[in-house]
């Protein structure tokens, strides 16, 4: 077994041992429920398909995975483990990615168990299964950006609380640079060229592409390279920050 | 094999391990004392990989730490200070998931932890969550996860801080026990402990090595080394008859203890004359001690004139 797994399994069981991974699971599924059912009107849409659900991820992401992530380095420098765990015989990397990889297992967990909501579908209409597999696939990559900041921002702290509320805070503003009211207003001062930058930065207009059924390689690279940076961002900031 | 050159690290301005030297020999039990934030714990952080250091070079079993970090520590069992565990872990999940990241696998780890387990005698809370066990407890979860692997270097941080008498007794016969073959790197603050485990004691100060001996050295360097401290109701009667006595260069009264303790000219043996006279002129002495050296005078004195300087 390699260092990594060996890291992941601890960190993923360590989820379960307080009643909270349940706590999260059912919350998240009320939430993503109700902003399907209330808000996306999925049944009065008449159409076979996992729009309105998935549509609303985003949203519910911004708060439910912070506090999935501010956990990940915080806990561990506030209880000194993290002394611990990086005199053991593994890399930083591998502990870093160790530890990312059960969070994000942990939220593919909570995503998973939206399935009954595949099945209905299925059972009222024929919806396109494609489309739905890759919102899925979407989705997961969009949970795996929002967790790797959420790591970067819990190892620079001891507070989970303020892991948290940072997390939040640089995920709205991700989620909404691809919105049409930020763009317009970056559009008064800035050159159409940064506009632009500024615009593919959003989780929004990635996933929303991903999740018309199109799985584009620039999509994926987003995700891909944005966890690939905060990683090692997560990483340095360890460097920085263990002498505290 | 321990070998530290120059050992320097510095956060910002502050120096906090200035160009530290020396080695250790297996079968050494190292005693690291020094005021707080003399620079011990980084050393210790620093041997175990935690930090890296700002200038000099650790080698660990002929691995050097900064170049070879993972072969260095598995040779290496670490206890950091505060013995920090996953609370919400059980002992035995615990310990098991340490024999894993160690390489230990099948019939091997089950033994290990076996061994482990009985020698710390964690038997009866194996299945308990650590965040529920009592100091004492979390402590031996702790050490039990740094000799797990049997490691050939030993460094613990402070490992009796907080335990209560019985718990320091259990802890200090431990070390002994596995001292054997093994180099043994413990940092403390308590005195007597250097003393019951420590073959070999080295007092750091501002971040640099201000004295390194065994312990009876250093007990050698203190004034009270072999001075004779006498016990009495009538403390007046025995300074002056301790002024008296041939080879006696100083005498001081302690009244809290209601002790005189009377200091050697140098070279002179003095407290055979002493118990004689005491016999012979029926002095109201209710005690003879002949003192071996205070540890906290030496300390207070290498520590502090090391400060200034």
């Amino acid at each position: 077994m390699s260092a990594v797994t060996v890291i992941a399994r601890r960190e993923l069981a360590s989820y379960f041992a307080t009643p909270v991974a349940y706590v999260f699971f059912v919350i998240f599924l009320v939430l993503a429920g109700a902003f399907a059912f209330q808000m996306g009107g999925l049944f009065e849409r008449n159409q076979a398909d996992l729009k309105p659900f998935f549509d609303f991820h985003p949203w519910l992401y911004l708060f439910l995975v912070p506090a999935v992530a501010m956990r990940l380095w915080a806990e561990e420098r506030n209880s000194g483990s993290i002394e611990l765990l990086l005199t053991l015989p593994v890399t930083q990397n591998q502990a870093v990615l160790g530890k990312f990889l059960a969070a994000w297992a942990f939220v593919g967990i909570a995503l998973a168990l939206t399935f009954p909501l595949w099945i209905t579908v299925n059972y009222l209409g024929d919806p396109d299964n494609g489309v739905i597999f890759a919102s899925y696939i979407g989705s997961l990559l969009m949970a795996g950006g929002f967790l790797a900041i959420g790591s970067a921002v819990s190892a620079a702290t001891r507070s989970q609380v303020i892991a948290f509320i940072i997390t939040v805070v640089i995920c709205f503003g991700l989620l909404l640079a691809g919105h049409p009211m930020v763009l317009g207003a970056a559009k008064l001062f800035l050159p159409q060229w940064l506009v632009d930058g500024v615009a593919s930065l959003s989780f929004i207009t990635h996933f929303a592409s991903i999740s018309k059924g199109v799985i584009d390689l620039r999509d994926l690279l987003f995700f891909g390279l944005l966890i690939a940076f905060f990683l090692y961002a997560t990483s340095v900031v360890i460097d920085l920050k263990k002498a505290d | 094999m321990i070998e530290i050159k120059n050992l320097t690290k510095r956060y910002g301005d502050l120096l906090a391990v200035d160009a530290v030297s020396f080695s250790v020999a297996p079968g050494e039990v190292l005693g690291f004392l020094g005021p707080n934030g003399a620079g011990k714990s980084t050393t210790m952080k620093m041997i175990a990989g935690f930090l890296t250091p700002s200038a000099g070079s650790i080698s660990v079993c002929g691995h050097d730490v900064e170049s070879e970090p993972l072969a260095a520590k598995r040779c290496i069992g670490y206890l950091p200070e505060g013995a920090p565990v996953y609370g919400e872990m059980t002992p035995a999940g615990f310990l098991s998931f340490i024999a894993d990241i160690r390489g230990l696998g099948g019939a091997q780890k089950d033994a290990r932890i076996g061994q482990v387990i009985a020698r710390l005698g964690l038997e009866r809370v194996v299945e308990q969550p650590i965040e529920t066990l009592s100091k004492g407890f979390k402590r031996r979860v702790g050490l039990a996860q740094a000799i797990l692997h049997d490691p050939k270097v030993l460094v613990l941080d402070e490992p009796t801080d907080g335990l209560d008498p019985n718990q320091k007794h259990e802890v200090r016969t431990l070390i002994q026990g596995m001292a054997k073959d093994k180099i043994v790197i413990v940092s403390t603050h308590i005195l007597e402990e250097v003393q019951a485990v420590c073959t070999r004691a080295i007092i750091i100060a501002d971040g640099r090595i201000v004295a390194d001996a065994t312990p009876d050295e250093l007990e050698a360097r203190s004034r009270f080394h072999q001075a004779v401290t006498l016990r009495s109701t009538d403390l007046d009667a025995v300074k002056g008859f301790l002024m008296g006595v041939n080879g006696v260069a100083e005498v001081s009264v302690d009244p809290v203890e209601k002790s005189v303790t009377a200091f050697p000219a140098k070279g002179q043996a003095i407290f055979v004359p002493i118990s004689r006279l005491v016999q012979e002129r029926g002095l109201p002495v209710t005690e003879v001690m002949l003192e071996r050296g205070r540890l906290d005078e030496v300390f207070r004195t290498i520590t502090q004139t090391g400060a200034r300087s």
